[in-house]
């Protein structure tokens, strides 16, 4: 065993103990503690929780390198992943604490006096939370298979025992304690890297202010410049210019930050605070945590970029000698080719590997010969050599006798999991980030799985099959459906389904075009009633659903689509991830109009709207 | 409570929603999205302005917002004598 694998297994295996711990000591014995942890968690606490609950392994692993490689059309995810807190604790969050109860569905059932309603807000739910779930599971086995090398399904079986035992144990409260734990692992694992490159780039410790800060190299050259410059030397974009149409970029963000707000296992954490005053404050409070992350994310992505080019780039642009040999590339970059993150080939034959921007010449070269392997499409594949090679010509690097952009392939995911080795860090510094990961994954997953199970338990069985169970009975339906949930969970994780990419577009597009208007209308529109709300939200949820579907496919599948996924064949150019804000829009003006037209909700229901609009007289755990 | 007390409690409530949300939206979808071409002209140490609203800036200006949202809040809940307790 190395030193690495023993930094590994203490610190994973050293993080998994405390979890386990924490379950014991917070069993839940009833159905408010398992739904709502009592309604007794400090609002500080609630915020670290919500955040852990929040950020999931796209967060932690993905997204620095999305920000690397799309540079500030990337901004749209991190405006959109945090301004929707600002719409959660102001339109949202003390409204449903007041109303008291446990779940999502539970108030528009209440609120739309409807079963129809209900039903429809726990289809949403879990459809949202399921196609979520597989990524964090998915999540968990890369994190083992790439750290601790153990096969991708074990990952995942360890994955599901870990959740299993606090979540069935200790329901909402287990869930509460553990993700507290977890985002202190991932937080303390995110920003120790990014730290020591802030201050090996720049000189200053903060990678905030390190972004902003110039080169500590003495030239005097901000570090955003330097990067553009690099970049576009190589022909790639400008770092901080715009290539994305503006449209787009504002419906994307505009989605992301309605979706964000009307995700279930979101909403239900605020039901956790014992007051209303305690939902406002507590949603402050996880951005708080949020931001730690996501405003370090933009330092991450940047300095790794430049780190990467700079490690392939060595000299002025055109020298022969001034690109890497592959006889003398890093450690890390041989290391991480073995796990196919990372890849590399020498098209011209120089010994030495040139990245750049190259027309697609790269690519076309391996299909086309790939194409004479198989003997399949040969003439279309030398059709696009041909065409690349001719725009390649036609550029400098043509020229210098450049063949192709040599990096083959680089997944956006390195740039967090190779971050401490590119920063030469000690073992016990990879080790933690593989603990970050993994508590990244296993608190989102836990989140989306108590949801799924409270919609299980609660609004299907106790609110519509079986009204008359009892709350010992109901506790143990809850824990047998949060126990199948992790079984199905795992499942499709170790199974994707070929949509497992494409889930993000679809949870958020559900939850803002389906849950967000439900929710906020029950709100602020005394005069919105059940016609309204179910139409809405069918309106809205038809359309995202079946925008998304023309341009991915019918339920996702291969070959099924009515148009290529292309700018070109957009609505206004607006891309299916971007739809859900328009969706939004359809389920507000449907709800509206209807119901406006149709008979006003009864007196009660009018009166409970007034009644969640005032915070005094808040119960503490009612829900029945 | 009084329903003249209750309504001029919501409106006080939809004016300070309308404030902060004017401003959540000029500081994402304005300064960080449409407007950030020019802003761009305009340096904050090494940031460009509008780049840093858009990948930064934004950000910290949510947070205040939700922060002055819960401390307003429970302003007007003792003024109104609606606040818990």
């Amino acid at each position: 065993m190395t030193a690495l694998q023993i930094w590994l297994y203490a610190i994973v295996g050293g993080s998994f103990l405390l979890y386990i711990g924490i379950a014991f000591w917070a069993r839940a014995a009833t159905t408010g503690e398992f739904y709502v942890a009592g309604k007794g968690i400090h609002p500080v606490a609630n915020g670290m929780a919500t955040a852990a609950d929040w950020m999931s392994a796209a967060s932690f692993i993905s997204m620095a390198g999305l920000i690397a490689f799309k540079g500030f059309d990337a901004s749209v995810y991190l405006m959109g992943w945090t301004g929707g807190y600002v719409l959660l604790a102001l339109l949202l969050a003390p409204y449903l604490r007041k109303f008291g109860k446990f779940t999502v569905p539970e108030f528009i059932g209440d609120r739309y006096y409807s079963k129809a309603a209900r039903l429809v807000a726990v289809i949403c739910l879990i459809v949202a939370s399921v196609t979520y779930v597989i990524g964090q599971m998915k999540g968990v086995g890369v994190a083992f298979s790439r750290f601790l090398e153990v096969p991708f399904e074990v990952g995942v079986y360890v994955g599901m025992g870990i959740v299993f035992i606090y979540a069935v144990l200790g329901g909402m409260k287990g869930i509460t304690y553990t993700q507290i734990a977890q985002y202190v692992v991932l937080i303390v694992a995110y920003t120790i890297p990014a730290i020591f490159i802030s201050l090996q780039l720049t000189g200053n410790p903060v990678p905030q202010l390190g972004l902003g800060s110039s080169m500590a190299d003495g030239s005097g050259t901000w570090l955003l410049d330097r990067l553009n410059t690099v970049v576009t030397d190589l022909g790639f974009a400008s770092y901080t210019g715009q290539k994305d149409s503006t449209l787009n970029m504002f419906l994307l963000t505009l989605s992301l930050m309605i979706g964000t707000a009307g995700l279930p296992h979101v909403i239900i954490r605020f039901f956790t605070v014992p007051r209303v005053r305690d939902a406002r404050s507590s949603a402050g409070w996880a951005l708080v945590f949020i931001a730690i992350l996501y405003t370090t994310a933009p330092a991450v992505g940047a300095m790794a970029r430049l780190n990467l080019t700079d490690t392939i780039q060595t000299g002025p642009v055109g020298e022969p000698t001034a690109n890497v040999e592959i006889a003398k590339l890093p450690d890390w970059m041989n290391r991480w080719q073995a796990t196919g993150l990372l890849d590399w080939k020498d098209f011209n034959g120089d010994g030495r590997i040139q990245y750049y921007e190259d027309k697609g010449l790269g690519k076309a070269t391996l299909e086309l010969a790939k194409a004479k392997k198989d003997n399949v499409g040969v003439e279309a594949a030398q059709a696009a050599f041909d065409k690349a090679q001719a725009a390649n010509e036609a550029t400098k690097f043509g020229g210098f006798g450049w063949k192709g952009n040599e990096m083959t392939k680089i997944d956006n995911d390195i740039m967090v999991l190779a971050n401490p080795e590119i920063a030469h860090l000690p073992n016990w510094v990879i080790a933690l980030v593989a603990a970050g990961g993994l508590a990244a994954a296993l608190s989102t997953a836990a989140g989306l799985l108590l949801a799924i199970s409270s919609a299980i338990s609660h609004d299907l069985m106790k609110g519509m099959l079986t009204p008359g169970i009892t709350e010992k009975s109901e506790l143990m339906a809850g824990r047998i459906a949060m126990a199948g949930a992790i079984f199905l969970a795992g499942y499709l994780g170790i199974n994707p389904p070929g949509f497992a990419a494409e889930v993000v577009a679809l949870a958020f597009g559900l939850a803002a075009a389906s849950i967000f208007p439900a929710l906020m209308m029950g709100i602020f529109d005394k005069r919105a009633n059940k016609q309204g709300a179910i139409l809405g939200m069918l309106s809205g949820l038809i359309f995202t659903l079946v925008y998304i579907f023309w341009f991915k496919g019918w339920f996702f599948i291969k070959g099924t689509e009515m148009a290529a996924n292309i700018p070109a064949n957009w609505f206004m150019g607006i891309s299916p991830e971007a739809i859900g804000a328009v969706g939004a829009g359809v389920n507000f003006i449907v709800a509206y109009a209807v119901s406006r037209v149709t008979a006003a909700p009864p007196e009660d229901i009018q009166h409970l709207v007034e009644d969640i609009r005032v915070p005094k007289g808040a119960s503490m755990a009612t829900g029945h | 409570m009084t329903p003249e007390n209750r309504s001029a409690y919501w409106r006080a409530n939809l004016a300070l929603l309308t404030v902060l949300l004017v401003i959540w939206f000029l500081v994402s979808y304005g300064f960080g999205i449409l407007l950030v071409e020019p802003l761009n002209a305009i340096q904050l140490g090494g940031y460009k302005l509008g780049f840093w609203f858009a990948q930064q800036g934004s950000i910290y200006v949510f947070l205040v917002l939700i922060f002055v949202y819960a401390w307003a809040m429970n302003r007007l809940d003792r003024k109104y004598d609606v606040h818990e307790d």
